[in-house]
């Protein structure tokens, strides 16, 4: 279900790194050794075997990351991004699988648009890249997708991400369809008689400045409706880039009823609140927008305790032109994949709020588990899907050039404390 | 830069040039001396030549994405009395109508060096984007519903010179503050010069958490000094939005009637009016009325903020006499 260009399988030592695997738990001083791709041994000591030594003494290697939530533009959009220059900039955040959605022009609702995807993917791709179909053809809301036939050409699960469904009705329908696929909904939960209009979250920040408030019941009702969905249609569903306490309390409440229900939490909603928003810049500005303190700490809270198994980006490029305008007049969205353990060590990890273990499973395997994809992990017979970071390292973001095509990142100038050292995607070094 | 919730939001030290954005941005100070400069030149103005060669020279642009009539005109009279070059850009008939950004329309007018330019726009953050991509001084003529500073200023001034103070008075502002940035630039105003205002109006149309009094109920404007009467604006009125089910319900419940005044009781409005619905025109024509005075101190404390930006220092009597020798 994943697909990646051909790339010289590595042969590589990595010497002295503290390896930290939480699901397979380990946290120890060892050598890997990667023949072809492989991981070939883990060991207190490994003989280089003529290959290339990694000194890794004083970085992490741990399993590398999966976004499951990543917006390529392709097709439709390549000035913003393609799938080469999202897969790159994949690679330079510690990703060894992506997958991306399919609000692209035209939509990814037949086998043909997601075939030619599927081509490219193979063609351009640096790290192995997956594809989820629309909900809905043209994600109009309207008539479901030939969900057979594109899982069948390889979509990894359905979406109507950026759109949506707002009927109860169809909803219905599609987690009945779905459910002979075996593949889940990963549904964008939003009410859009409530949020109608609506640019920031309705606080304080936005009565102070005069923005549409878009409530967070406009998420919740949503939540609470698609899960009761869910749950009488025993469906498997995915909740995208929660945002709001009451969304968070209700996951918890449909998980622990038995509900095959997941949900994600975005780098900006754990790190950010709307007090952002004040800057009036439209970096800041995304869907569902960035909410209250209650609620970042109510997100942080399920990431820590398993609620949110998985971390996502919801990397979504914009051209320079289109977000040099007044905040109003600027597209929902921010870039995320080269930044997002960057920041999330900088401000969870090193204060202590979040222990990085926790971290590393919610950005790697959380997300793998949810999407049905093999786990990255370091262990003997594992294709090398692994990452090398410096904890240690600082640097400011924007000071070398994005490898994603557009730089809309809230993070433009910051300095962050930890970096991605290495990535091995797919058995092959796809960034140092 | 990373803007966490605990980080100071603004840019570290002052800000490269003088600009009016947000009456957030002010200190009492400012408003002290912006109302006091504003004082000086209404003296200027009982003269015979009311034109001062303050200045002169100066470029003032006035970019105006909105319609207007008071601030716009205002603004340029301002300038004129100053003898300042105005030059006036309205969207309709500019190449914004060829679907020109706003950042290329302001760097085309930057490229004729103008000390001010003034700007309405429709959208939140256009006069920063403006201050951002040109040398100007920006003066904010109003940015969507975000803040109308000059008109908070404006109200100020005509309040201390109709009660002789600021401090301790009591204003209920009424109607549709949900989409009013009079009402949010007001609010700060009046807190940094401690003024208590009430907000009174329908509950869809009082913003949910913003730090003030507010109560739906009509009867709360009798105790206030002064009532102020915002715009019910109908084009902000999305068709099938209902905040308030007809316009007729709204002026039977919140329209100023002089019935629900005391007698003596001050009524402002920042205009255009909609006479009959959120105001009687017996009210808005009445002795009590404060409107016109309220378009008097436009000019003055519009010409004072054009100084001020310019030169950032007040005005004294002396200063406009020395310059009116030269």
């Amino acid at each position: 279900m994943l697909w990646q260009r051909e790339l010289p399988a590595a042969d590589l030592v990595i010497r002295g790194a503290r390896v930290l695997d939480p699901t397979e738990g380990i946290d120890a001083s060892l050598d890997v050794r990667i023949d072809g791709g492989t991981i070939a041994e883990v060991a207190e000591h490994v003989d280089a075997n003529g290959h290339r030594v990694v000194e890794a003494a004083g970085l992490v290697l741990a399993p590398a990351f999966v976004d499951p939530h990543v917006h390529l533009r392709t097709p439709g959009r390549e000035d913003e991004e393609t799938v080469a220059s999202g897969t790159a900039a994949a690679a330079a955040g510690g990703y060894c699988a992506i997958l991306a959605m399919p609000n692209t022009d035209p939509v990814v609702d037949s086998a043909a648009t997601l075939g030619a995807l599927v081509e490219a993917a193979r063609r351009e791709a640096e790290v192995p890249v997956g594809f989820l179909a629309a909900i809905t053809r043209g994600q109009r809301g309207e008539e479901l997708t030939e969900m057979g036939e594109l899982a069948e050409t390889g979509a990894v699960a359905f979406s109507d991400d950026g759109m949506p469904v707002s009927s109860a009705g169809l909803m219905r329908r599609a987690l009945q369809y779905a459910s002979s696929t075996d593949r889940p909904l990963a549904l964008h939960c939003e009410e859009p008689t409530l949020s109608h209009g609506g640019h920031v979250h309705e606080g304080r920040v936005a009565a102070e400045l005069g923005f549409a408030g878009y409530p967070s019941v406009a998420e919740s009702v949503a939540v609470e409706r698609d899960l009761a969905l869910a749950r009488y249609e025993s469906g498997r569903v995915h909740v995208l880039h929660l945002s709001a306490v009451e969304s968070v309390d209700a996951l918890r409440r449909a998980r622990e009823a038995g509900v095959a229900a997941s949900g994600e939490a975005t780098p900006h909603h754990l790190v950010l609140t709307d007090d952002a928003v004040r800057s009036l810049d439209p970096n800041v500005k995304m869907n569902p927008p960035l909410r209250a303190e209650q609620d970042r700490i109510a997100l942080l809270e399920a990431v820590r305790d398993g609620t949110i198994e998985a971390i996502a980006t919801d990397h979504a490029p914009h051209a320079a032109h289109e977000k040099d305008v007044p905040f109003e007049a600027a597209p929902f969205g921010v870039t995320g994949l080269e930044t997002a353990f960057a920041v999330l060590h900088t401000h969870l990890v090193a204060p202590g709020v979040l222990p990085l273990e926790t971290l590393l499973e919610r950005m790697s395997a959380g997300p793998a588990r949810v999407f049905g994809l093999d786990r990255p992990r370091v262990a003997t017979g594992a294709r090398a899907n692994l990452v090398l970071l410096d904890l240690e390292r600082e640097w400011t973001v924007g000071e070398q050039p994005f490898r994603s095509r557009s730089d809309n990142s809230w993070l433009l100038g910051s300095r962050l404390k930890g970096a991605v050292h290495m990535t091995l995607a797919g058995g092959a070094v796809a960034f140092e | 830069m990373i803007r966490l919730v605990t980080d100071d939001l603004r840019p570290p030290g002052d800000p490269p040039k003088r600009h009016l954005l947000s009456v957030g941005d002010l200190t009492r100070d400012d408003v002290e001396r912006l109302l006091g400069t504003a004082r000086t030149f209404e003296t200027s103005l009982e003269r015979h030549v009311k034109k001062l060669p303050t200045l002169k020279g100066h470029l003032i642009v006035n970019l105006f994405y909105e319609s207007s009539t008071r601030t716009s005109s205002s603004f340029e009279l301002a300038a004129k009395r100053l003898s300042a070059d105005t030059l006036s850009v309205k969207s309709v008939g500019s190449s914004v109508d060829k679907g020109e950004s706003l950042k290329d329309t302001a760097l085309t007018l930057g490229a004729y060096d103008p000390d001010v330019i003034v700007i309405r726009h429709p959208q939140i953050g256009a006069p920063q984007l403006v201050a951002r991509v040109t040398e100007a001084h920006v003066v904010n003529a109003g940015d969507g519903k975000h803040q109308h500073p000059t008109q908070a200023l404006l109200d100020l001034y005509t309040l201390r010179e109709e009660f002789g103070r600021l401090e301790g008075l009591h204003v209920a502002i009424v109607g549709d503050a949900l989409h009013s940035r009079v009402a949010r630039s007001l609010l700060q105003a009046f807190a940094l010069v401690g003024i208590r205002a009430t907000l009174v109006g329908p509950p869809a149309l009082l913003p949910r958490e913003l730090p003030a009094e507010t109560t739906t109920d009509i009867e709360a404007i009798r105790d206030a000094d002064a009532v102020y009467v915002l715009r019910m604006q109908n084009e902000r009125m999305e068709p099938g939005a209902n905040f308030v089910p007809s316009l007729r319900e709204y002026t039977a419940r919140w329209g100023i009637t002089p019935e629900r005044l005391r007698p003596g009781q001050k009524v402002m409005h920042p205009g255009p009016m909609n006479r009959g619905v959120e105001i009687d025109s017996s009210v808005a024509d009445s002795p009590d009325s404060l409107i016109a005075r309220q378009v008097r101190s436009g000019l003055v404390v519009r010409m004072a903020v054009l100084y001020d930006v310019l030169t950032g220092g007040p005005v004294g009597v002396q200063a406009l006499a020395a310059a009116e020798v030269a």
